[in-house]
């Protein structure tokens, strides 16, 4: 296994935690939005943009381009916080996130620079993702194509109609990742629908399946290059995680699933935690 | 009447391949009905450029737009239950929220699916893709006009609905006609009351024209093949010149052309009106021109409609 420079590793974590600020910055002025999911899938967005896709800024419908879909949609503040710090708008910008006059929309639209497909209603955005991974094979353009999935959002039935089809047609240019942090807006996710074993049912749809740590940058590293020398299939990494992974009294709650900082004490508490995070890195 | 019939599903698939052979990014997705909704003519002439996903009609519309936003020209098929019905929120998420160049062209649409029941007779597609912001929708009235719209749909940007008829039309334009977007066409001119059909219930329409002129009546008959946007002008024309309109449409009087009709009358110019269609109830298994008999949606049942309509009016 090759070695991964372990300044990039740091690079990437502090990114994480970046966005893990931007997060709750954006979600606690808003008073509005999804800080569970958001916090959970940091790390593997920063490894995404600020690693493992090609993309350009400038130039964000560059027919190359490296596609993302973030089919759980409602994890936009991390995603959004990704594509500003790569310098597809201003970051200041970040800042109007989900108020009437910005175009950062509740959840992704085409509005937004470097958005390439709108979601936010569960379980559409690997057909979407097929659609590009199908395009791309046709125009025989060699870019690749990643869809993040929810774990509770993997309960919808669109997901595996697509996870067959991917399947079928054999599109090694496709990777989804499922944020398997376990909880939902509700509840647990195995208090819902029992969703284990998953490793086993991706695999049985004809996936190739690799499982990490969702927030071991050098995992999920690996994880994707691996993808990579994949062929004949999609792949879909496993990234177990934590939800609201990095602010204490989110963690491995459905409270904060939908819900910002209840006031500005545990605002400040969230940011002060993601600040001690930081100097360990 | 001596019309020539001609089915618009095989108008749809022949044109198709003329797009095809014209135009590189035309791609055609289909969900396991593309013998009877005839995408197979593409599929057979264009494999590469045709994705028949099987069972997933939610799926395929997803994927549609993920052709559409890597540059590609979809048409998606189905029956319109499927298309619209089953996967109606990846239509509104997927393809009209981000506008994207999906076409979506489904056959099958209205209670003259005949023998297979309520459960494929869709009658409320017209009012659930009306209803979505982007979306423009178009019900051609025979195969001549269903080749033009096709072709028209192709090269507009954006998303359109087209609904296809499954039985065989009457050809009431020629093959050189124009297709104008958005524009009601006078069929029959008259002065005493007017009706404004849709797709296969305008032959029927023409033809009960006749029978009320045998009764004493004028009956002005107008095609609005564009649901959305519709022709607000060739509307209240017809309310001025006539005074009184029926509309008549192989699907739920709610939600469909009765109910665009009469926005337009009431913001407009408010005369009289009445709805013909089926009346808020799902349909039943037979023959479809024995379905539109029964329902009264053929010749005779309309021009039994109108005169019992222009009676109430008179009143």
């Amino acid at each position: 296994m090759s070695s991964i420079d372990p300044e990039k590793v740091k690079e990437l974590k502090r990114i994480a935690n970046d966005l893990r600020v931007w997060s709750i910055k954006m979600i606690y002025r808003a008073q509005s939005g999804h800080p569970g999911g958001a916090l959970s899938a940091a790390d593997i967005l920063a490894v995404l943009y600020f690693h493992e896709m090609r993309v350009d800024p400038k130039n964000p419908e560059w027919p190359d381009r490296d596609r993302f879909v973030l089919s759980k949609g409602h994890a936009s503040a991390a995603y959004y916080a990704a594509l500003a710090m790569r310098g597809f708008f201003p970051e200041e910008d970040l800042l109007t996130f989900r108020d009437v006059n910005s175009y950062l929309q509740g959840h992704p639209s085409l509005m937004v620079p470097g958005v390439d497909m709108c979601t936010g209603s569960l379980g559409q955005g690997l057909s979407a993702g097929i659609g590009m991974a199908l395009a791309g094979k046709m125009d025989k353009r060699d870019y690749r194509v990643y869809v993040l999935l929810g774990d509770g959002e993997i309960e919808e039935g669109n997901v595996w109609e697509a996870a067959m089809t991917a399947a079928t047609r054999k599109l090694d240019n496709l990777v989804a990742i499922v944020d398997r942090n376990k909880i939902q807006l509700d509840d647990f996710t195995d208090r819902m629908v029992e969703l284990d074993p998953l490793e086993e049912k991706w695999r049985g749809f004809g996936w190739r399946v690799i499982s990490i740590n969702g927030h071991d940058v050098t995992q999920i590293i690996r994880a994707l290059d691996e993808a990579k020398k994949t062929k004949g299939r999609p792949t879909v990494i496993i990234a177990h995680t934590v939800k609201g992974k990095g602010v204490s009294y989110m963690e491995n709650t459905a409270k904060y699933h939908g819900k910002p900082p209840q006031n500005e004490e545990e605002y400040e508490r969230a940011l002060k935690e993601l600040e001690e995070e930081r100097r360990k890195i | 009447m001596n019309w020539e019939y001609e089915s618009p599903r095989k108008a749809y698939g022949e044109t198709l391949i003329a797009l095809g052979k014209e135009r590189e990014d035309i791609v055609v997705m289909d969900a396991d009905l593309s013998t009877s909704t005839k995408t197979a003519m593409f599929g057979k002439e264009f494999p590469d450029r045709f994705f028949n996903v099987g069972l997933q009609e939610q799926n395929m519309m997803g994927i549609a737009a993920g052709l559409a936003r890597s540059g590609k020209t979809v048409f998606a098929s189905s029956f319109a239950v499927f298309a619209t019905g089953r996967a109606y929120d990846q239509v509104r998420q997927s393809i009209a929220y981000p506008k994207l160049n999906v076409n979506i062209v489904a056959t099958h649409g209205g209670v003259t699916v005949g023998e297979d029941g309520a459960s494929h007779q869709m009658i409320e597609d017209l009012g659930l893709m009306s209803g979505l912001p982007n979306m423009r929708v178009i019900a051609p009235l025979d195969s001549n006009e269903v080749r033009r719209v096709i072709r028209f749909v192709a090269k507009e940007h954006g998303p359109f609905y087209v609904r296809l008829t499954r039985t065989a039309l009457p050809n009431l334009t020629s093959e050189d006609d124009e297709f104008e977007f958005g524009k009601g066409r006078l069929m029959r001119d008259g002065a005493d009351a007017t009706i404004i059909a849709l797709g296969i219930e305008v032959s029927y329409s023409l033809l009960a024209a006749e029978i009320l002129k045998k009764e004493g009546y004028d009956i002005r008959v107008i095609n609005m093949s564009t649901i959305k946007p519709i022709d607000k002008d060739i509307i209240v024309k017809a309310a001025k010149d006539t005074g009184a309109i029926m509309t008549v449409e192989d699907h739920n009087i709610y939600n469909g052309l009765g109910s665009r009709v009469a926005e337009v009358l009431v913001e407009n110019y408010p005369v009289r009106m009445h709805r013909h269609g089926m009346k808020d109830r799902f349909g039943r298994s037979g023959k479809w021109n024995v379905l539109l008999e029964h329902y009264g949606m053929d010749d005779k049942g309309i021009a039994k409609e109108m005169l019992a309509f222009l009676k109430e009016v008179k009143k």
